[in-house]
């Protein structure tokens, strides 16, 4: 499906369960092929948005378009092609991994032996004669994703899908994810982890109060913000004092354990340190998405 | 179809892997049949036993057809040891004890069990005047007493409750299975992710129904089965499995029954606590524990309202009363009504999602 038209398309949507407004006004394009993330801190209306666009809420006002379709009322024509996490886990009571995924499979016709290899690929074919009540949290929630994954949908709705997991779990489902995304379907998800949508996003859009605030490609949104490089060393290394003289219009602080020098000219900076001999736990950091975050909603992230 | 199955296999998974709701559905409603099926044992037209003690002429000498008609209230044991005989008496094993000493019928009875005592009392005396009248030389006595056993209009205990529990039974694991499921899978989430699959509606529903039926069906032959028992000794009607499609009849009434109560409430608590506040009263009202011949005419006119009393008067019919399927027509029909009306108003309430 090559066409010129967008998968998804959000057109000034509009939900409130009462005062403030969840979703307020929000539109947005996704293309076939792309990976676009929604960022934004709780309670931003990540999941209201989501909910709208997977036809699970009807909005208030505003349009969505999957495929050129609406997903409100239930769409069956949709449906086999799209595939959908959600925030709270859906299970079956007291089936176990393996009942749950060969069911959820065969309700989009995909045989037993195709949703036993979905297992595998979110690490549970160890877990697979456990019943979901028994599964750990984060064991539950790849259970859930590879239940989203196992009909191969064009489409994928992915509501938070790395919360709890340990490291090398979203690892690996980042690898998955990466996979499904090469294969030219097109994925969209939220998450807290800004370094998460930093690797895996083509696009992102940073929501709060049911608002987008800003929204494009992690690298231009970061290159746009223009904020200083953060250079830390080991408190002690340098007084605040010296550093401060290092160069015009430095900003230091000192949280008692690193200094750290915020500057836009970093490399004279560093060669005046290096010139001091003052390099004892060294590290240099660019802006990253989460200043892109923080300077726009005013607030720290919550992971 | 594929979603239809697997959701089926899903349900009744969840279902056997629930001791607790087992448990409701079938055991519990076996426990009454068991405990009741025992207490009641002798209740209704049962024969009631007495002994006899050595030869009792008037007894023993009785024509072939007297004899018989006697067989039919009283069940005779003879024995030769007097002492243990009066002691059974006075322990209430049996009715009554029989002797003849020349010309003298005794017979020795306990005040414990005044009925039975007079039963026997009373027989023993027509007994004796036949025998007198024979001895007088009147061969064709002006007034004969025939003796013939009610079994068709009231019927020995576990004939009447097998239906009548099971029926009971039925309804309650219908309503509350469809109502507890509906309840916990909305909860759960599980309807709103089924809302994402293309499952059609149909199917989800399909699957309950089908899910019923199985528990139903599983109810009848454990119920059934205990009660053939000779210790129940239940005697099934010649066309006893007539009574299938008044029984899936009844599944899909007290299921959309459960299906009102689970799309009105929020809870599981919430929906049992509706299921329990229409099934129980209803059992006791629709003749389901003991029978209504007794009851007010009011009240067996308002029995007419409760799917239960249509469900348990048909099974009786033709489990127990040798009815045929026919009669069963008009229940089926006002049960498969119920179930249009209500599967109309729970198709009306029923939501996905709690939000
Ligand atoms: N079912 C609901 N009923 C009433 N209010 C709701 C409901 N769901 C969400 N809200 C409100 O709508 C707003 C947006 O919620 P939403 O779940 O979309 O946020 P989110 O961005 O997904 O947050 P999180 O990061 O915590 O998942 C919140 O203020 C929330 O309180
Ligand atoms: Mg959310």
């Amino acid at each position: 499906m090559q066409d010129m038209s967008p998968t998804i398309k959000v057109e000034e949507l509009r939900k409130s369960y009462g005062e403030p407004r969840a979703v307020d006004g929000v539109s947005f394009d996704v293309q076939t092929g792309e990976f676009f993330g929604i960022l934004g801190p709780n309670g931003a209306g990540k999941t209201t948005t989501l909910e709208m666009m997977e036809g699970l809420r009807k909005p208030d006002s505003g349009t969505v378009t999957l495929f050129g379709e609406s997903p409100w009322p239930r769409n069956p024509r949709l449906l086999p092609r799209i595939g959908v996490q959600l925030q709270a886990s859906a299970f079956f009571e007291r089936l176990t991994a393996r009942e749950q995924i060969r069911t959820f499979a065969s309700l989009y016709g995909v045989p037993a032996r195709k949703a036993d290899e979905w297992l595998a690929v979110v690490g549970l074919e160890d877990m697979a004669g456990k019943r979901n009540e028994d599964l750990s949290g984060g064991q539950q929630q790849r259970l859930s994703i590879a239940c989203a994954l196992a009909h191969g949908p064009d489409l994928v709705f992915l509501d938070e899908p790395t919360s709890g997991l340990d490291p090398q779990a979203r690892r690996n489902l980042w690898d998955v994810l990466r996979d499904i995304s090469a294969q030219g379907r097109t994925v969209v998800l939220t998450t807290h982890y800004l370094d998460e949508a930093e690797s895996l996003c083509d696009r992102v859009a940073i929501m709060d109060h049911g608002r987008i605030l800003q929204s494009g490609p992690p690298a231009t949104l970061v290159r746009d913000l223009d904020a200083p490089t953060r250079i830390s060393v080991e408190t002690g290394t340098i007084t605040a004092e010296a550093a401060r003289g290092l160069a015009d219009g430095l900003e230091v602080s000192d949280d008692g354990v690193s200094l750290t020098i915020a500057t836009r000219t970093p490399a004279p900076v560093l060669s005046a340190l290096a010139e001091r001999d003052a390099l004892r736990g060294l590290s240099v950091r660019g802006a990253t998405l989460e200043d892109v975050f923080l300077h726009l909603t005013g607030r720290e992230y919550r992971a | 179809m594929t979603g239809f199955v697997s959701l089926s296999t899903a349900m009744a998974r969840g279902f056997f892997r629930d001791r607790t709701a087992l448990f409701f559905t079938i055991l519990f409603p076996l426990m009454f049949l068991v405990l009741f099926g025992g207490l009641f044992k002798d209740a209704g037209a049962s024969k009631t036993d007495i002994l006899q003690i050595g030869a009792v002429p008037v007894v023993d000498q009785l024509p072939a057809e007297a004899a018989a008609g006697l067989d039919q209230v009283l069940s005779v044991t003879r024995t030769a040891d007097r002492a243990a005989a009066l002691d059974e008496v006075r322990r209430g094993d049996k009715a009554a004890a029989i002797e003849q000493v020349g010309g003298e019928l005794i017979v020795h009875y306990s005040a414990a069990d005044a009925v039975k005592s007079a039963t026997v009392r009373g027989i023993v005396e027509s007994l004796v005047q036949q025998s007198n009248l024979a001895a007088a030389g009147v061969t064709t006595p002006a007034v004969t007493m025939r003796s013939q056993p009610v079994e068709d209009q009231s019927l020995k205990a576990i004939q009447y409750m097998t239906p009548g529990l099971l029926g009971w039974a039925i309804a309650t694991g219908a309503t509350f299975g469809a109502a507890l499921t509906l309840v916990t899978w909305r909860q759960k989430k599980i309807l709103r992710r089924l809302r994402l699959s293309p499952v059609p509606v149909a199917s989800i529903i399909g699957a309950r129904v089908s899910v019923s039926i199985a528990i139903a069906a599983a109810q009848c032959a454990m119920f059934i089965g205990v009660a053939l028992l000779p210790y129940f000794g239940l005697k099934l009607s010649d066309q006893w499995w007539a009574f299938i499609p008044v029984m899936i009849a009844g599944t899909l009434a007290f299921l959309s029954i459960g299906l009102v109560a689970g799309a009105a409430s929020k809870t599981p608590e919430a929906a049992s606590a509706i299921a329990n506040l229409i099934t129980l009263p209803m059992a006791f009202l629709s003749g389901a524990f003991f029978p209504l011949d007794g009851a007010p005419k009011w009240l067996q006119q308002v029995s007419e309202f409760f799917p239960l009393k249509h469900l348990v008067s048909s099974m009786q019919d033709v489990m127990v009363r040798g009815e045929s399927f026919a009669v069963t027509l008009p229940d089926i029909g006002i049960l498969l009504g119920f179930t249009v009306v209500l599967a109309a108003v729970a198709a009306f309430l029923f939501r996905w999602d709690d939000a």
